[in-house]
């Protein structure tokens, strides 16, 4: 670098620079979280079932295996869409579909990924159910691009 | 020898940290060959519980391997013996039995069962990516952080005042304070995704950047001898380039968990700008290299020095950037090529930058100022090569998995798109190549750890190209 460009000048923009991106930061943060957010995540249908099944994704450690919205793991299927994909977007549907898919767990087939027993209970699956019925419908965009996820 | 004898205190924490590398490389070996064999272990293993042990078992090794590197290099930058060295062997023996104790815990108690027995439900943190720790193992880690931070805080303050050491700081204190977001679960999932983010995010490709930056601005100084005059002025321009790309770069995981329409142009622009301070560390140091007073005996070190910046730039820099653009990443996001990427970036800019110091410090610590012998060094070369190497068709291996799951997976039509399963035994043999690497990586790490246990020291001669500023 040439003798002219000092190391007070590097400083500057260093510390320019980060507290300028810092603060556009928060403020696009606050945008995000309190303008766009409210339309975009259906908040209004956050009902306790859902809390309690995000609480049960969450204490079965779901995301070790699965993605939910491309995030988490990439050894078991996209969850997001799996009320779409599973359930045909019927709330009735998916949750039978839920109970008969948990109930099967694990396949015990030689070879084959397995996915474990997680002991829940019919009122617990359907909270599961709920909570990935309520992310299905979360405006992230359009993604995935198919309904295999 | 070293300058100040509290130095020393960094030994542990490199021995510990290289320990639960090695764990943490079996568990991949066991992830590597789930992937195929779906029943490996199963069900005393399952693949969630290797995995969380895999990924944690990451993130506290190089945490303790910055501990290392922080203790061993502020009280020499800052000429003044470390503030408390029995408080840095408290936190040391803490650290080490809570993480130890998590990982125990994911192994041999059922998660929900760990999160119930730990009282999740009180502050529920649990079962998030990375963030997987029972809600008091983070509150321990926040704990040790914090007397961590005191303990170099005080050092740094009563010495001389270094760049180095006030970015390393400054690094530091950013990783204390975005670790306080582990604690926001709410229970809105886009809220909670958005905010993991200032963790993962603001870590790896933020404030992270800034602790490897000046952990290899020390080395440099102290291989090259280079005026630091000029290594300093590198460095802000460095981690200036980090955050200003970084931070909102963050953008680029916000295109598809809820957050507005913005952000696809904002992350696109700003992440794939992300690459430029690591190509400005692979400058920086092969330009220090190329301008150093003195050829030091400890070619391992030098070797490590280069190698993190190339390896960083391929990993995070170039790799990130191949699918980090919208309309490539709404293919991509969440398949192999996601893997690929995190595990050479991983690799590139944080193991290998921990391993740099470690070969630097290390047999200084041992009582060999010039660096081990010519035939450790040789042997840990090996090791340099085998694990860099089988790192690099890891990830080449990823990367063709993650083009073919695309194709099969993301790119066709609903009714024509294969599902996940099927798609995934379509790539089965990139897995397995996948799995053959991870081998050779293993011998790498093998062969690596075994040039710890060879004898001797360097020879002092050094040829001296110029004067020097500073001593080695």
């Amino acid at each position: 670098m040439a003798e002219r460009f000092t190391k007070s000048m590097a400083r500057n923009i260093y510390l320019g620079g980060s507290v300028f991106f810092v603060l556009l930061f928060l403020a696009l943060t606050f945008d995000t979280q309190v303008r766009a957010m409210p339309e975009r995540d259906n908040r209004d249908q956050l009902t306790e079932e859902v809390v309690r099944g995000k609480h049960l994704w969450e204490e079965n450690n779901c995301v070790g295996c699965h993605s939910i919205m491309g995030e988490g793991a990439y050894f078991a299927p996209e969850l997001a869409n799996v009320f779409d994909r599973r359930g045909g977007g019927n709330t009735e549907v998916f949750k039978s579909y839920m109970r008969a898919w948990m109930s099967s767990q694990p396949t015990g087939i030689p070879g084959r990924r397995q996915m474990p027993d997680f002991n829940l209970t019919q009122r617990e699956i359907d909270d599961l159910a709920a909570f990935l019925e309520w992310t299905s419908k979360i405006d992230d965009n359009g993604w995935p691009p198919n309904i295999e996820g | 020898m070293m300058k100040y004898e509290s130095q020393r205190v960094a030994m542990p924490y490199f021995v510990f940290a290289l320990i639960l590398f090695a764990g943490q490389i079996v568990f991949g070996l066991i992830l590597g060959l789930q992937y195929v064999v779906g029943d490996f272990l199963f069900p005393e293993i399952p693949f969630n519980v290797a995995r969380m042990v895999h990924t944690n078992l990451l993130i506290v090794w190089l945490l303790f391997g910055f501990m290392g590197a922080t203790y061993y290099l502020v009280p020499e930058e800052a000429q003044t013996e470390l503030h408390s060295p029995l408080l840095a062997w408290i936190l040391f023996w803490v650290f080490a039995a809570a993480g130890t104790l998590t990982i125990l815990g994911y192994l041999f108690v059922d998660y929900a069962t760990l999160a119930d027995v730990t009282m999740n439900k009180l502050l529920p943190t649990m079962g998030r990516e990375f963030l997987e720790q029972p809600t008091i193992t983070k509150i321990g880690i926040a704990v040790v952080v914090v007397a961590f931070l005191y303990n170099i805080g005080m050092t740094a303050l009563k010495g001389r005042k270094t760049v180095v050491n006030i970015v390393l700081m400054t690094g530091l204190v950013g990783l204390a304070v975005l670790w306080l977001f582990s604690f926001y679960n709410p229970s809105n999932l886009t809220q909670d995704k958005y905010f993991w983010w200032f963790v993962v995010h603001l870590w790896v490709e933020g404030v992270w950047e800034l602790i490897m930056g000046a952990i290899l601005a020390y080395v440099l100084i102290k291989l090259t001898g280079v005026d630091r005059e000029v290594i300093e002025k590198w460095l802000y321009v460095i981690i200036a380039m980090a955050l200003i790309t970084g931070i909102i770069g963050t953008g680029h995981h916000f295109f598809w968990i809820g957050p507005p329409e913005y952000w696809l142009w904002l992350g696109s622009v700003f992440s794939a700008l992300e690459p430029l301070p690591f190509f400005m560390m692979v400058i920086f140091a092969f330009n220090m290299i190329n301008r150093r007073r003195r050829n030091h005996p400890n070619k391992a070190a030098m070797l490590w020095a280069m190698g993190t910046t190339v390896m960083a730039f391929l990993g995070a820099g170039v790799w990130g950037f191949l699918h980090t653009l919208a309309p490539v990443n709404w293919y991509t996001h969440g398949t192999q090529v996601t893997a690929a990427h995190g595990h050479m970036a991983f690799y590139g800019a944080y193991v290998m930058i921990v391993l740099t110091i470690i070969s630097y410090a290390m047999p200084i610590m041992r009582g060999r100022p010039y660096g081990n012998s010519n035939t450790a060094q040789i042997v840990e070369m090996w090791g340099f090569w085998l694990m860099t190497i089988s790192m690099v068709f890891i990830t080449l291996f990823l990367t063709g998995a993650g083009i073919l799951q695309v194709w099969l997976q993301r790119m066709p039509e609903s009714g024509d798109a294969l599902s996940f399963m099927a798609g995934q035994d379509q790539l089965a043999v990139f897995y397995w190549m996948r799995f053959v690497a991870g081998t050779f990586f293993m011998a790498g790490l093998v062969i690596y750890l075994g040039s710890f246990f060879i004898k001797g020291a360097a020879a002092p001669a050094e040829e001296v190209r110029g004067p020097a500023t500073e001593d080695a």
